[in-house]
């Protein structure tokens, strides 16, 4: 539904999750999903979408930065990079190199939660995508040679990510202040230090410990046939042998008490402000209210142009550039839920925190109306329905859900308890989470750059 | 934190793949109404839902250098306010549906979209809003005053990011007076002077019934999508000429080489040139050769010897940008500012090598097997057929486009592309943006 203007790519990485599973909660309205599970502990989900003679196949395992441990942050998406490193029958390049003249389009995506691998391709060409997805699982040669060359592309992305972005940096601030003793507290790409020290050997510990059967799911959504996807998974996925996982410590982020700021500088004219609570995500997607409750607020502040953020701050007040709302109902340890906003010129960062608290006080005082959850649920109902035009958005949905432990195919029911929302609950979650002691507030503090740097020279030829 | 450079093989994606299709189980059909306006349709049941969008031959490349930005606000006004409702009415009016407004800008295009359920209830207001939009802007100036602001914060803000400063480096450098090289958006000085009037003049002279292609897909029939496009023109101006064109991009005379100080940690790199149109002759030597140049991701040579071989870059492509006059040709990388002349080199000598000798047999194969094989792909879901039919209604292309695609990827040979490249591009007579290059100043 709504989703960050916030931030620059590694954020929008996350956020974009956001967005997406919140389409999710927001909806589906899928056909039937088949499941099939290995005797070694991997599970195979298909959902049939016959539009088109095409394929998405992706394989998620739950291992993402919040396993990692302090020294070596960044390696989840660090081995990520080497999994297109080769196996023995595979040479460097190879698996691209395949997949690119099967006519199809392969990456990968690292997260918090989790690390996922895809291929999009013409249906006929899916054992391609298991017989390499199979091999790398457990055969992958992490050569010092290759990781030597790759950590070095690994710390280029992080400076064109983050180094250079002043709101990605910011946005990473707030959550190392947010959260201090759970794993969210890191950056999926790592601190720069610890890429800088990683070694070839910090990578292998990794890819031992998690790049298992029983910790990697297969999706499967196109025009397939459910048993034949099973076949196919049996024969590829179905002699790996599955390791003990290492045990998964909880790390409960310690109750917050009091509110943190925290100031970020940058080259920019544009001063921007994020302000974020801790709040409960879906564990039980049939009994628990509040994370539905915190979406469809999220809802009535930033679901489109006529939502209040936009028109209280941007349209009428006139004291901000943009103005958004944010949450991530569905990940494996904690939300957040984030307001954010720019000011106009002559206005100040605390014109905006004082703008959005009388914003947010109002949802308190004096509720929202019927007529805002209508439209809040009438934009579910509909982006339930125009997911489906996406294979690849499907896919994405059930790894996300998978992941995170909640039933991959409980989307439907996610979008009826959604529905289900009435105003005194949406009241209630604003009232009991939005407090300043669980609060955490970012500035971006612009650093003019010097004239004659930022002047661009007219071309002369 | 995607693996490979997602964001550049998208745009190579977009941009330089015109259409697509082919399989003639995309039946596209396309007509053209009494006031002029043409339509391309194509029925499809499979989901409860309708896209639906109308574009205008309204794109910066109508701005002049004094009013540039005129083309981009008029059309971000046209959503705040039309038909006699307020801004807040028309985007309340279509959440409270579940319909998405979108628009579409660039030099040769400006347009809305909409996507909306199917049935009745959703589809008649949202198509009731778009037919304001188009038709009945309201244009108010207290409007314009307010979105100037925020787009002047937003310009000055761009002007202290080294990607935007190479952008517009590199932009004003290869198409110097040419129309494509303004910002779209236009520049501090000359928005604070557009007016309202301004803006509703420009709507009268562009938005024009001839002048417009609609294109629609989804869960409805012929005779509702032809109704649809009735309505979307009913109130528009019509007149009888064509839209003029635009003026011919002149070739570079000489070599450009700018370098601009910056304190980022990267440099931004930029080689730029005149590169093809939208109808070129040279359209698929070029489209086929770029891919195995810098537009295939990881299978590229600029990947391959940029990032692969010597991990300077994450992030390293090359790419067309078809128009209707000659679009941009790119090629560009962020590195690690104290490697930034080392990185040039590696790219301007694979860009040269490139040119001198064409693709080698077995890497054509492997462009061929990629773009053939991967056709499907490219008409998957509603979005992908949608871009298609809009693309191909605007620049006119053949209605059976898509079915030749396949044909014309498949009949390009080594010598075509070698031939192509060596007449087009020129490596050394190429614009070079640095920004942020070589050891920081302190």
């Amino acid at each position: 539904m709504t989703s960050p203007r916030t931030c620059a790519p590694a954020v929008l990485r996350s956020l974009a999750v956001v967005s997406l599973v919140l389409s999710t909660a927001a909806g589906a309205a899928q056909g039937e999903m088949a499941e099939h599970d290995l005797a070694n502990g991997m599970k195979i989900v298909v959902l049939e979408d016959h539009r088109a003679p095409t394929v998405a196949s992706m394989v998620w395992y739950r291992a993402g930065s919040m396993d990692e441990l302090s020294g070596t942050t960044g390696v989840a998406h660090v081995l990520e990079h080497m999994m297109f490193k080769g196996t023995q029958k595979h040479p460097p390049g190879a698996f691209s190199r395949l997949i690119a003249a099967a006519g199809g389009r392969d990456n990968a995506f690292t997260n918090r939660d989790y690390t996922a691998y895809f291929q999009q391709l013409h249906k006929s060409k899916l054992p391609l995508a298991l017989d390499l997805e199979s091999d790398r699982m457990h055969n992958l040669d992490l050569s010092d040679a290759e990781f030597g060359k790759e950590i070095k592309v690994i710390m280029e992305e992080r400076r064109m990510r983050t180094d250079d972005k002043p709101q990605a940096l910011l946005y990473e601030q707030m959550m190392a202040v947010a959260y201090t003793g759970s794993a969210y507290h890191s950056p999926v790409i790592g601190w720069m230090n610890d890429l800088e020290n990683m070694t070839a050997e910090d990578a292998r510990i990794w890819y031992r410990k998690w790049y298992t059967p029983n910790n990697a799911t297969l999706v499967v959504v196109g025009d397939v046939d459910p048993k034949d996807v099973f076949g196919m998974a049996d024969e590829r996925f179905g002699p790996i042998p599955a390791r003990a996982l290492p045990p998964r410590k909880p790390q409960v982020e310690p109750a917050q008490r009091g509110i943190k700021r925290v100031t970020v500088k940058g080259p920019g004219e544009l001063p921007y402000l994020l302000m974020g609570w801790h709040v409960p995500v879906i564990r039980d997607v049939v009994n628990d209210w509040e994370p539905y409750a915190l979406s469809v607020l999220v809802g009535v502040l930033d679901g489109s142009d006529a939502a209040r953020l936009d028109r209280a701050l941007v349209k009428e007040g006139r004291i901000a550039v943009s103005a958004g709302a944010s949450y991530d109902s569905v990940n494996r340890a904690s939300g957040m839920f984030f307001v954010d906003a720019s000011p106009a010129p002559g206005k100040t960062v605390a014109d905006l925190e004082a703008a959005l608290r009388t914003e947010l006080r109002r949802v308190v005082v004096d509720g929202v109306s019927d007529a805002e959850l209508r439209r809040v649920k009438a934009q579910v109902i509909a982006s339930q329905v125009f997911q489906r035009d996406s294979m690849f958005g499907q896919a994405m949905q059930i790894g996300v859900l998978h992941t995170s432990g909640l039933p991959y195919d409980s989307a439907d029911t996610q979008v009826r308890r959604l529905r289900e929302v009435t105003p005194e609950q949406v009241r209630d979650v604003a009232r009991r989470y939005l407090i300043d002691d669980s609060l955490t507030v970012a500035v971006l503090d612009p650093q003019s750059l010097a004239p004659k740097t930022a002047a661009v020279k007219p071309a002369t030829n | 934190m995607m693996h490979t450079m997602l964001r550049s093989a998208a745009t190579v994606v977009a941009l330089v793949v015109t259409i697509a299709p082919a399989h003639a189980l995309l039946p596209i059909q396309a007509w053209t109404l009494d006031n002029g306006a043409r339509v391309l349709f194509v029925e499809n049941r499979a989901l409860p839902m309708i896209d639906v969008s109308i574009d205008f031959p309204a794109g910066y490349g109508r701005d002049t250098r004094e009013r540039s930005g005129l083309a981009s606000m008029t059309l971000s006004l046209m959503r705040l306010g039309a038909g006699g409702l307020g801004e807040t009415e028309v985007s309340g009016a279509l959440a409270d549906v579940g319909a998405q407004l979108g628009s579409r800008f660039d030099a040769d295009r400006a347009g809305y979209s909409v996507r909306t359920l199917s049935s009745a209830a959703e589809r008649e207001p949202a198509i009731d809003i778009l037919a304001r939009v188009v038709q009945q802007p309201l244009f108010s100036a207290d409007v314009l005053g307010r979105e100037t602001r925020r787009l002047v914060a937003g310009l000055q803000d761009a002007a202290t990011k080294p990607e935007s400063i190479a952008d517009r480096a590199l932009s004003l450098a290869v198409f110097g007076d040419h129309p494509y090289g303004l910002r779209g958006s236009g520049e501090v000085d000359t928005i604070t002077t557009l007016t309202a009037e301004d803006l509703a003049a420009f709507h009268r002279r562009w938005y024009r019934s001839d002048y417009s292609v609609i294109a629609i897909i989804g869960d409805l029939s012929r005779d509702a999508a032809d109704s649809i496009a009735r309505r979307l023109t009913a109130g528009l101006p019509r007149g009888a000429d064509a839209p003029p064109p635009l003026a011919a991009v002149k070739p570079l005379d000489a070599p450009v080489v700018q370098r601009i100080a910056h304190p980022a940690s990267q440099s931004h790199i930029l080689l730029g040139a005149p590169g093809m149109k939208r109808d070129d002759p040279d359209y698929f030597p070029l489209f086929v050769g770029n891919y195995v140049l810098g537009g295939g991701g990881f299978v590229s040579r600029i990947v391959e010897e940029v990032r692969q071989k010597r991990g300077l870059a994450y992030s390293s492509y090359s790419y067309f940008v078809p128009m209707s006059e000659r679009g941009q040709f790119q090629v560009g990388l962020q590195t690690r500012r104290e490697q930034a002349d080392e990185a040039l080199e590696v790219t301007r000598a694979t860009l040269k090598h490139f040119v001198a000798e064409g693709p080698t047999d077995d890497e054509l194969v492997a462009a061929k097997q990629n773009l053939v094989g991967g056709f499907p792909l490219r008409i998957d879901s509603n979005r992908k057929i949608h871009d298609y039919l809009a693309t191909i209604g605007f620049y006119r292309l053949p209605i059976d486009y898509l079915d030749q695609f396949v044909d014309r990827i498949e009949s390009v040979t080594v010598a075509q592309i070698k031939d192509a490249f060596q007449r087009r591009v020129d490596p050394d007579r190429m614009v070079t943006v640095v920004v942020a290059g070589g050891a920081r100043e302190q």
